[in-house]
């Protein structure tokens, strides 16, 4: 007879997992090492590193991403810790005010942003990077904050005062206590920012940046009929998120608490 | 024991409620055989019903109540006595559906563009229409008996491989490719040649389509201005066939001269847009944008709620002529002869006058069917856009080469403001002169595609090899500064080490 166990309750990830992830994976991996005959190739693998527009494009992606990242990081971090930090006794209710535009759709407000953009700026046209970057930071600085927050929230107070005890200036308790504790929201902040900015083309149409990124340049393959091409770069992607995600976890010595603090 | 009970119950349950279901689909399909027709469309692109208005022609009331095809599954039982059932479904952009069905998705009859019709007809995968569906005398061939006749010889003459492209191919709409733009800003003379792309007074103030197909036309259209507009080139006697070859020109000489250009088209423009050059236009952010025909009627019916006045121009050198047309595929009917009916009979039912009329003006584009005999599409016509009586200013628009093929008859000539033959009635229905410098754009073989498409890369990425020297320097120059106030700031005890004070020993 069937014995129900604890196990059993992953059976309903486990049959999503298959189907919607690794089963889609699996025909991106033949494609991206098939040519259009469906014979094995590397080809696909070498076209994107030979060709000075793909490697420009990955470098553009890794650019922007890098800037957003860097200036979400710039502005999280001060809010964060003033929020986590502070003796506001309506402190959730501040919080909530940062993430409540988290709730309202995207597209929403990169529209709202495009307006007040035209107001400042008068013709979009002739700043796409800018745009670019302000539209990304809009979009992504909550989830900057959010980590922050639930870190330095956690750091015992205890720790700070010892720090002051033994003779340590604000500046000395920032850079030798409180930074080195919050790097693992620094870290889960950085990696929620950083890879999703590098393919998410729709603040860049959005914001009339004709330049492609990452996640474009996919579509434009597949549009073309090039599934081949157009894989190759998905894994590729992939295989950089691997990379950034395994140093990132190097850097937070593989705390459990880092990844906590990005759910 | 309670557990126990639980489980036979629900294992008792699952499987009453199989048998239930199997049942009664046997017991619908005993009773009557239900056609299921598999029909793919571009997103809003039929009458989905539910509107207000009441068009009031005098051939009689048209009301938008059912959606098209809730109307269709009940006259197809009224007329065929035979039941269908529609399974509607809505593709994106013509790659996607093209990619939909390669990789397996069945469906028995789609609406392609002009091009991935026809290479769908080039790569075999259409059933032709059947002759039956060419029958005039059958009254319900709504089709046959009321496309226009000017689409008619259009789609007799295109021909793929030895094939004629009606003979898979049922039209449903068609129009232009031209300039929506803003009057006070650009003058209709401006507006009327491919040169507005490279024009630099209205730098950063006009959209192109980020669609590698379309805005390579509008390009070639700019290569060749001055060519096409030569008189020796307009009067020539092959003229229709030269422009046809000149409009479809893939050749790598001509691609690369595509390349350059379009990087400066690039930095002229104010975007390349899919669906925001409407919107941008009415907000006043740009004030020209490439645009079909039936989105340059929707840009100016919404601009009008807002009190703008746009104006539509077709460039004088040549344009686009496209038109959707309805076809069978071959994987989804196979061989089951219903089903073809039924597929058929859908495309006829969209030709019924007054559902044409009802498509058109939900859509917002125009049909390739005048309704032969039938009065009712020249009725919609003078309801949309006839002057008023006491109206100065009127001038005749004649429309009989839609019609009849015919443009001198009188029947077919619309009396209508001046403004509006450079307006929505302009859009819809193009003058004769304007038809006759279209040309259809074929699709592009499998060559033409990779280079045209690795053209667009080109000029839509950032190329590492472009990146100036001095950029290089200055980044490398960047990397060792920082590189080296790191060094120094690790290293900072071992060189700016405190002197031991005397009578100290280091520990």
């Amino acid at each position: 007879m069937f014995r129900f166990s604890r196990k059993h309750l992953c059976i309903p990830y486990a049959v999503f997992l298959i189907l919607f992830v690794i089963a889609p994976l699996l025909v991106v991996i033949y494609y991206a090492f098939t040519n259009g005959q469906g014979e094995f190739t590397l080809n696909n693998f070498a076209n994107f590193f030979t060709d000075s527009n793909t490697i420009g494009t990955l470098l553009y992606s890794m650019f922007i991403a890098l800037i957003t990242t860097a200036i979400c990081l710039f502005i999280a971090y001060p809010v964060a810790y003033i929020l986590a930090r502070s003796n506001f006794k309506k402190k959730s209710v501040l919080l909530i005010l940062f993430i409540v535009p988290m709730w309202i759709n995207f597209t929403l407000r990169i529209t709202a942003v495009k307006e007040i953009l035209t107001f400042l700026e008068g013709n979009l046209a002739y700043y796409p990077f800018l745009n670019t970057i302000i539209g990304m930071t809009y979009d992504f600085l909550p989830f900057m904050i959010l980590p922050l927050y639930t870190t330095l929230e956690k750091i015992d107070n205890k720790l700070i005062e010892a720090s002051y005890d033994l003779g340590a200036n604000p500046a000395t308790t920032f850079v030798k206590v409180t930074l080195p504790l919050s790097l693992p929201g620094i870290i889960s902040g950085v990696t929620m920012v950083f890879l999703p900015v590098m393919t998410n083309y729709v603040v860049l149409d959005m914001l009339y940046n004709s330049t492609y990124i990452m996640g474009s340049l996919i579509g434009s393959y597949f549009n073309a009929y090039d599934w081949n091409n157009g894989s190759i770069i998905s894994i590729i992607l992939l295989a950089i998120i691997f990379v950034v995600t395994i140093i990132t976890n190097r850097l937070g010595n593989g705390s459990e608490e880092s990844r906590g603090a990005v759910l | 024991m309670m557990k126990r009970l639980l489980t036979i119950l629900l294992a008792l349950l699952i499987l009453l409620s199989f048998s239930f279901t199997t049942s009664i689909s046997a017991f619908a399909e005993d009773k009557n055989e239900v056609i299921t027709l598999r029909i793919s469309n571009c997103e809003e692109y039929i009458d989905l019903g539910d509107w207000n208005e009441v068009i009031d022609l005098d051939s009689g009331d048209i009301v938008g109540k059912n959606s098209m095809i809730v109307d269709f599954e009940n006259w197809f039982y009224r007329t065929y006595h035979k039941r269908v059932k529609v399974e509607y479904s809505t593709f994106g952009t013509n790659e996607d559906l093209y990619n939909q069905i390669t990789l397996g998705d069945e469906f028995d009859l789609v609406c392609p563009s002009d091009y991935m019709g026809m290479k769908m007809i080039d790569e075999g995968m259409l059933l032709p229409l059947s002759k039956e569906f060419f029958d005039e005398t059958d009254k319900n061939n709504y089709y046959i008996n009321g496309v226009s006749p000017y689409i008619k010889d259009l789609m007799d003459n295109t021909t793929i491989g030895d094939e004629s492209w009606s003979k898979y191919s049922a039209g449903y709409m068609w129009g232009t490719m031209g300039f929506v733009y803003n009057p006070d800003v650009v003058t209709n003379e401006e507006a009327s040649t491919w040169k507005l792309f490279e024009n630099t007074k209205f730098s950063r103030q006009l959209t192109v389509k980020d669609s590698i197909r379309d805005t390579y036309f509008g390009v070639l259209g700019l290569i060749y201005a001055d060519e096409l507009s030569t008189d020796e080139f307009k009067n020539s006697k092959d003229y229709n066939q030269r422009i046809t070859e000149v409009m479809n020109d893939t050749s790598v000489e001509t691609v690369n001269k595509a390349e350059k250009e379009l990087q400066k088209i690039k930095e002229n423009v104010y975007s390349f847009e899919t669906d925001s050059g409407k919107a941008d236009m009415v907000s006043g952010k740009v004030s020209v944008n490439f645009q079909w025909s039936g989105d340059a009627v929707y840009t100016l019916d919404q601009a009008e709620e807002d009190d703008c006045y746009f104006e539509f121009a077709v460039p004088e050198e040549s344009s686009n002529l496209w038109c959707d047309g309805w076809v069978m595929l071959k994987d989804g009917i196979g061989g089951n002869k219903d089903k073809q009916l039924a597929a058929e009979a859908f495309i006829n039912f969209l030709s019924r006058p007054d559902n044409v009329v009802r498509n058109m003006y939900y859509i917002g584009y125009t049909s390739c069917i005048s309704g032969g005999d039938d009065d009712t599409i020249l009725d919609y016509i003078n309801w949309c856009y006839a002057a008023e009586d006491d109206e100065e200013d009127t001038v005749n628009y004649p429309l009989g080469f839609f019609f009849t093929g015919d443009n001198n008859d009188k029947k077919y000539v619309i009396k209508t403001t001046e403004d509006q033959t450079r307006r929505q009635l302009y859009a819809q229905y193009p003058t004769e002169d304007v038809l006759n410098r279209c040309a259809v754009m074929m699709f592009f073989d499998d060559d033409a595609n990779t280079r045209i498409n690795q053209m667009w890369i080109n000029i839509r990425c950032f190329n590492l090899a472009t990146v100036p020297n001095y950029v290089w320097i200055s980044f490398c120059a960047f990397v060792l500064i920082i590189a080296l106030m790191i060094f120094l700031f690790k290293s900072r005890g071992r060189i700016f080490r405190k002197r031991i004070p005397k009578g100290y020993k280091k520990v």
